[in-house]
């Protein structure tokens, strides 16, 4: 048997038989059937994978385990409590900020972190901190006010 | 004016065969339903059909483009081969059912793009949506209430004349207990087909469609519970990979794949020129991938140097003009400022952010394939080819999908997955890498684009030449009134797989030729705005220039070195833009900013404002990247950029101050909107570039480095 890693997701201890080396996203998709974190680019470029590790923004795609053991992930299934969504997750539906929704997990989750660190963010400082994070359906403006409304709240 | 080429959307539809080919009706949709159903004949069958049938019964027409049922418990479900790709037609269709049968929202569910369920559909593509399936749904609902108040006339013996469907209940004006619709289609369950005649509540009357009603699944979407193709799981599914030739062309002349075979659980195939592998996970699915040992026989391909002269070439046959009128030699020999010039466009990637993935099961001979496509029934054709099966033994199901941007209207991961499946005996999921999905998907074609104008004493455009080789001859007429015209499009044998692409050639022919009309306004010193105006006719179009040029505050714009102004206007696919773009340009570093995009658009009624100016930010965004920076490098038969840090698509940085104006003609039937806004962005900041800096970039992409030096002027 292969040996296990724990790892602790939105509040749960989750055993996973994987290798240390393997990225966190393809555990999250394929063993634990998390798929609300996506695959983009497979090189950490485009956020598409995002999930907070202690907090912080990560791309999960180019993440190893072992370099998440001992920490708290949360993915874009955590965020939601007891069916109250997260304040950014509300923003983003009232801004009707999406379209093939496909980028918007991962841009809400770069947009939490965003927001821990600057509660009142310039739009420069959103434009610099959700740069890493690519949508192709060009809904930015909607995405931007998205981020300020959360910021408001 | 659009005649010649009202079949242009379908030129780069690719119907050649399947990428593989192995050694190797009827969908009954009504059966076992209760309740109300209303069958919508496709139009021109409409046609046939009408007249016949006679008294009594209507016999059911042959073929059908949308079906609509009214369950026992009031649910409405609507049944369209149309797909959902993010430009929110699942949500503009669904207000447009609300519209003519007055049910709660959140009460209808349209079932898109399941070739078992769904009626034949060409595809989503060429914004054909909004006018063909919109007024069809509307008519399928307005049949439907007809009848269900009709139904509740005879139900409560009354006068129709005094019931009203509101809320999805039947109210007496006498006030009596209103009758849930629900209970009407348990009565007695109706077939009916829609009369082509079936009125229609005008636009200036709609209080559903018209309005920004939310898409209906966003919350499925932040919380992250959308499920995509390549999300989807089956028990017992095995993760495949597919091995790729080195180069486009090759062929494979021999397969070791004994260590791949040893792995346990592993399933290898080959089969032709296909080989791949199955695996119980992703990881094992690589590392057998990585132990099969192949033998190519490589062709020799054009180096990257070489691809526009080959492009020029042309097939070898001289195509007949696209349109042709007076004599262009003569009109252009006599004028009196003559410009002619050679643009370029480099080929481009859709990079829709969900790659191609397909997920694929095989039960008792019958075949079904989970994938994300803008044409699940050319991909059901495609998979019949490739197994030589029946058509009716193949279901494609359209899966919510990363978006497409008609880049997603092929079926390579469904074959692939289907093959894999069907050699393991399990479902497969093929979910392409990035760099699969920038290397063989297809490209928007790469194109040469010739063109020539002359202007009289007078200032008048009276002659205007165009060829286009190879990147499509969408919106190759200009819509100024010219008296000498030739415009030709020729075609080429393009040394990469190329496609279809939000708003296909038109954008490659917008920017040739707007940027054209800029340069012979200059050489006859008129005003850009001015000299446009004054060869229209369209009062659309020139409504929608008017719109621009006043939001963007044309008449009091100076461009000088460090900023620049510039406009451009198109008609395509029945949807009017006007574009104008604010440029600067650091006097140091020579460094290009994008600073303000207008853009006014007018595509008849507005079904949804609110989704329609998203789509119209969407594709000046994904304009930007055409225009400035987006290139495959094709070099040798390799992509040499086939990943996103290499391969620049627009980011938050990149977007501009945008604003938008919509000019909401409700007087007008709506047209699709997801592609026009796209075509005036690149010649309104080439424009903005040429009248800060006296630079004409002809290329797309026009700054690849980010920066407008004069070396760059060709």
């Amino acid at each position: 048997m292969a040996k296990t890693l724990e790892l602790r997701i939105n509040g749960q201890t989750h055993a996973v038989p994987a290798e240390p080396e393997r990225p966190l996203l393809t555990v999250l998709r394929d063993e634990l059937g998390l798929t609300g974190s996506k695959y983009g680019c497979g090189e950490g470029t485009c956020g598409a994978c995002t999930v907070l590790v202690d907090g912080e923004a990560t791309r999960s795609c180019v993440t190893p385990l072992d370099e998440v053991v001992n920490t708290r992930i949360t993915t874009i299934e955590g965020l939601e409590q007891k069916g109250q969504l997260h304040p950014v997750q509300q923003a983003f539906l009232d801004a009707g900020a999406m379209q093939c929704g496909y980028c918007i997990p991962g841009m809400i989750l770069g947009a939490v972190d965003l927001l821990a660190r600057k509660p009142s963010p310039s739009d420069a400082e959103i434009v610099q901190g959700m740069d890493g994070h690519v949508c192709r359906c060009g809904t930015h403006p909607r995405i931007l006010d998205a981020i300020k409304r959360a910021a408001r709240r | 004016m659009s005649e010649p080429f009202i079949l242009e959307p379908e030129r780069y539809e690719l119907h050649a065969g399947p990428v593989y080919v192995f050694e190797c009706d009827r969908r009954d949709f009504l059966k076992g339903l209760g309740g109300l159903v209303v069958l919508i004949a496709a139009a021109d069958a409409l046609a046939q059909e009408s007249g016949r049938g006679g008294g009594g019964r209507r016999e059911m027409p042959r073929e059908l483009s949308a079906w609509l049922h009214v369950g026992e418990d009031g649910r409405v479900t609507v049944y369209t081969g149309k797909v959902e790709i993010g430009q929110d037609i699942r949500t503009s269709l669904t207000q447009q059912v609300a519209e003519e049968l007055p049910v709660p929202v959140a009460s209808i569910q349209l079932v898109m793009g399941d070739t078992a369920r769904t009626p034949f559909d060409a595809g989503t593509f060429g914004s054909r949506s909004t006018p063909q399936m919109g007024p069809q749904l509307r008519r399928a609902a307005a049949a439907a209430r007809e009848l269900l108040l009709q139904a509740a006339a005879e139900h409560w013996k009354v006068d129709r004349a005094a019931l009203r469907l509101e809320q999805g209940r039947v109210v007496h004006t006498d006030g009596r207990a209103p009758l849930a619709i629900g209970t009407l289609a348990k009565d007695r369950p109706l077939t009916a087909a829609v009369e082509a005649e079936t009125p229609l509540i005008p636009a200036e009357k709609w209080t559903i469609a018209g309005q920004p009603l939310a898409k209906v699944d966003g919350r499925e979407v932040v919380t992250g519970r959308r499920q995509y193709t390549s999300d989807l799981s089956l028990p017992g599914m095995l993760h495949g990979k597919v091995l790729r030739p080195p180069t486009f062309g090759a062929t494979l002349a021999s397969l070791d794949a004994k260590a791949a075979s040893a792995m346990s659980g592993v399933t290898v195939v080959r089969d032709g020129e296909f080989a791949g592998v199955a695996a119980p996970d992703r990881s094992s699915a690589d590392k057998a991938l990585s132990h099969l040992r192949a033998e190519w026989t490589e062709t020799p391909q054009p180096a990257r140097a070489e691809i526009f002269e080959l492009l020029r070439k042309g097939t070898g046959d001289t195509p007949r003009p696209a349109y042709e009128n007076g004599n262009v030699t003569e009109a252009m020999a006599a004028a009196r400022h003559r410009e002619s010039a050679t643009y370029t466009v480099a080929y481009i990637a859709h990079t829709p952010l969900e790659p191609r993935a397909a997920v694929a099961e095989w039960k008792d001979g019958k075949l079904t394939v989970w994938t994300g496509t803008q044409r699940p029934f050319g991909v059901r054709g495609e998979l019949a080819e490739a197994f030589r099966l029946p058509e009716d033994a193949v279901r494609v199901i359209a899966a919510d999908t990363g978006s497409g941007y008609g880049g997603k209207h092929s079926g390579e991961t469904a074959i692939e997955a289907a093959r894999l499946a069907k050699a393991a005996g399990r479902p497969v999921k093929v979910a392409w890498t990035r760099e699969e999905e920038m290397t063989w998907a297809y490209f928007r074609p790469a194109g040469v684009i010739d063109v020539a104008g002359g202007v009289s004493e007078d200032g008048t455009l009276v002659a205007w030449e165009m060829h286009n080789y190879n990147s499509g001859a969408s919106g190759i007429r200009p819509p100024y009134e010219i008296a000498s015209q030739r415009i030709v499009f020729h075609a080429s044998k393009s040394p990469a797989r190329q496609g279809s692409y939000r708003g296909l050639a038109a954008t490659a022919n917008h920017f040739a030729r707007e940027c054209h009309m800029d340069d012979l306004a200059r050489a006859a010193g008129a005003d850009p705005v001015a000299f446009r105006k004054r060869h229209l006719k369209d009062a659309r179009l020139t409504a929608v220039l008017d719109a621009a040029a006043e939001r963007f505050g044309w008449t009091t714009a100076r461009s000088s070195s460090e900023r620049g102004f510039g406009i451009a206007i198109g008609v395509e696919k029945g949807g009017y833009v006007a574009s104008a773009a604010e440029i600067a340009i650091d006097a140091g570093t020579r460094q290009l900013k994008i600073v303000r995009v207008v853009t006014a658009f007018e595509c008849g009624a507005a079904v949804n404002p609110d989704h329609l100016k998203n789509q119209i930010e969407g594709a000046v965004i994904m304009g930007l990247g055409g225009a400035l920076f987006e290139e495959i490098e094709l070099d040798r038969g390799k992509i040499l950029n086939a990943r996103l840090s290499h391969y620049r698509v627009p980011r938050f940085r990149d977007v501009p101050v945008l604003e938008t104006v919509i000019l909401d003609r409700k007087d007008l039937p709506s047209a699709g909107a997801g592609e026009t806004p796209i075509v005036a962005v690149a010649p309104a900041i080439g424009n903005a570039i040429a009248a800060a800096t006296g630079i004409r970039l002809r290329s797309l992409p026009m700054a690849p480095s980010g920066r407008v030096d004069s070396k760059q002027q060709t």
